[in-house]
């Protein structure tokens, strides 16, 4: 997956949790969950949608990874 | 013939615009079927019917707004015309509450009341006392559409209808008009809209104002409907429809506070071990088990579960648990879920998460909106210590829960550091006092220290 697809998955993913929240507006570095104003199973439901679409299992102790838009790109870019 | 009518889809609500008809005339129609889509300032409404029989008429057209309770089609219904206490066949079904995925429990099962509800004239009728409110009231229990377990009518049901009939029949006294202030009559006037056509909420019936200009502003959606394109102006509707709600409640309910500091370490640790067994799409968070402790602790304290209505307290056997939701756009939005208590975690999750898309996305069901008996916050996602909300009339509690956090916790003269959660309970002094609430904020504690059971 290059990083664009993996951008354009998040954006997905996110709609119908958020529909007005804009993938663009998180500042580097700050996590999604705040940003975006997600309530935990606003950010579990995101990491589903994910984890659905890549067939990856992410377990909860990778969650950390997938806090940041950069993590979450790092992390669906990279080998499992 | 019955009428089918706007329900009233919150207490907030005092209109709603018929956004399509999923039913015509002539098309036979179930109890339980989803016969219009309405929206209101919060959002669209799949509203169901409540009736068996056949739609003869639809009277309000599709984009047309209407007041609460106004009538909406005209059915021809089914109930058989029989004496009270006939045996008759078929029995109302149970009405279908949740989502309609499978994989949740029978209700029959676990539900079954003690006392076998009756048929009369194709209504439930839960006990012999109700039966003889009704006598009593002069209510004609066929008429009436059960609230209670699985469609069952209860003394609520009996009080509200013989209330309103009363109602009527002081107007009818008057010569057939209701009575009216001069001011509403001259508006009516002034505002071309027919007196007579209008029913009255204010005293004994009477048509004021506030009647006057609703039925005003129902006679021309189109021009209601320009006025509440923009999810601008939706949103202001919303937040005042809010605001009008929580006034009522801080006006009229007697809330009393109380909060307890939880230690959730014991259901921390077996949701960590639990989620790691569990694919991504059904693993739990903590508010899940913050939801079913309430949900099952309320079934303790009965006199926080259920509706006050016109002085007097109706506990609900059923716990269909209000979450507020935030719509994103401002707003919030408190639907139920079903025998919330009865759920196990698993289907709770999937529940509540089913509830929030559709929140957003604005497509909730009528009896999801009108149902909650008690109502739980959980705004410590949004990072507060703690909530204090306001009862959402005419429900009699509402529990609020603040961040999981650390922090330092002393216990048998040792200090460690513990994840916990301040719990807070909103109740109506008028129902219970801070005793009973401490009661049940301690039941929610005790049923958390054992999560393995929830």
């Amino acid at each position: 997956m290059t990083s664009d697809e993996a951008r354009e998955l998040m954006r997905s993913v996110l709609h119908p949790i958020a529909p007005e929240a804009d993938l663009d507006e998180v500042a580097e570095g700050e996590t999604i969950q705040e940003a975006l104003d997600l309530d935990s199973i606003d950010f579990l439901q995101f990491v589903t949608g994910l984890a659905e679409a890549t067939g990856l299992e992410m377990p909860e102790r990778d969650y950390p990874q997938l806090s940041t838009v950069e993590g979450c790109v790092r992390y669906l870019t990279s080998p499992h | 013939m019955g009428d089918f009518t706007m329900p009233s889809l919150g207490a907030d609500m005092e209109s709603g615009k018929v956004t399509h008809w999923l039913v015509k005339p002539g098309d036979e129609v179930k109890r339980g079927d989803i016969v219009a889509v309405v929206q209101t300032e919060k959002s669209e409404i799949e509203v169901e019917i409540f009736e068996n029989g056949t739609i003869d008429e639809l009277v309000v057209p599709e984009g047309g707004r209407v007041p609460v309770g106004a009538v909406l089609a005209h059915i021809t219904t089914h109930a058989p015309v029989k004496a009270p206490g006939a045996r008759v066949s078929p029995p109302v079904p149970a009405r279908e509450t949740g989502p309609r995925e499978g994989g949740r429990p029978s209700r029959q099962g676990r539900e079954e009341p003690t006392v076998k509800p009756t048929s009369v004239h194709g209504a439930l009728v839960e006990s012999p006392l109700v039966r003889h409110l009704a006598e009593r009231l002069g209510v004609d229990l066929g008429s009436l559409s059960g609230s209670g377990l699985g469609g069952c009518v209860t003394r609520a049901d009996v009080e509200r209808a013989a209330s309103r009939s009363t109602k009527r029949e002081a107007r009818r006294e008057r010569g057939g008009r209701p009575s009216s202030s001069p001011f509403a009559r001259r508006l009516a006037d002034e505002l071309g809209v027919e007196l007579a056509r209008i029913s009255g909420t204010g005293p004994a019936g009477s048509v004021i104002e506030r009647d006057v200009r609703r039925a005003a502003l129902a006679a021309q959606p189109e021009e209601h409907e320009v006025k509440v394109a923009t999810a601008e102006d939706r949103q202001r509707a919303m937040q005042r429809a809010i605001g009008a709600l929580m006034a009522r409640s801080k006006r009229e309910v007697p809330h009393y506070y109380l909060s307890a500091t939880i230690d959730l370490s014991v259901a921390a640790s077996w949701l960590e071990q639990s989620n790691l067994d569990r694919p991504v799409s059904d693993r739990l968070v903590m508010a899940t088990l913050l939801f079913s402790a309430t949900a099952r602790a309320v079934k303790r304290v009965p006199e926080m579960n259920g509706f006050y209505v016109e002085g007097t307290f109706t506990p609900s056997e059923a716990v269909h648990l209000g979450v507020a939701i935030s719509q994103r756009s401002g707003g919030l939005i408190a639907p139920a879920i079903h025998d919330a208590d009865q759920l196990g975690l698993a289907e709770l999750m999937a529940r509540v998460k089913d509830l929030v898309i559709r929140a957003r996305s604005g497509v909730l069901r009528s009896s999801e909106m009108s149902d909650s008996t008690i109502t739980v916050t959980n705004l410590g996602d949004r990072g507060v210590e703690s909530v204090f909300g306001v009862i959402y009339p005419p429900q009699v509690a509402l529990v609020g829960f603040g961040r999981v956090r650390e922090q330092p916790w002393a216990e048998g003269g040792v200090v460690s550091v513990r994840p916990c959660v301040v719990a807070t309970l909103s109740g109506d002094h008028r129902v219970s006092d801070g005793m009973r609430g401490g009661r049940f904020l301690s039941e929610i504690e005790r049923l958390l220290q054992e999560p393995e059971k929830l």
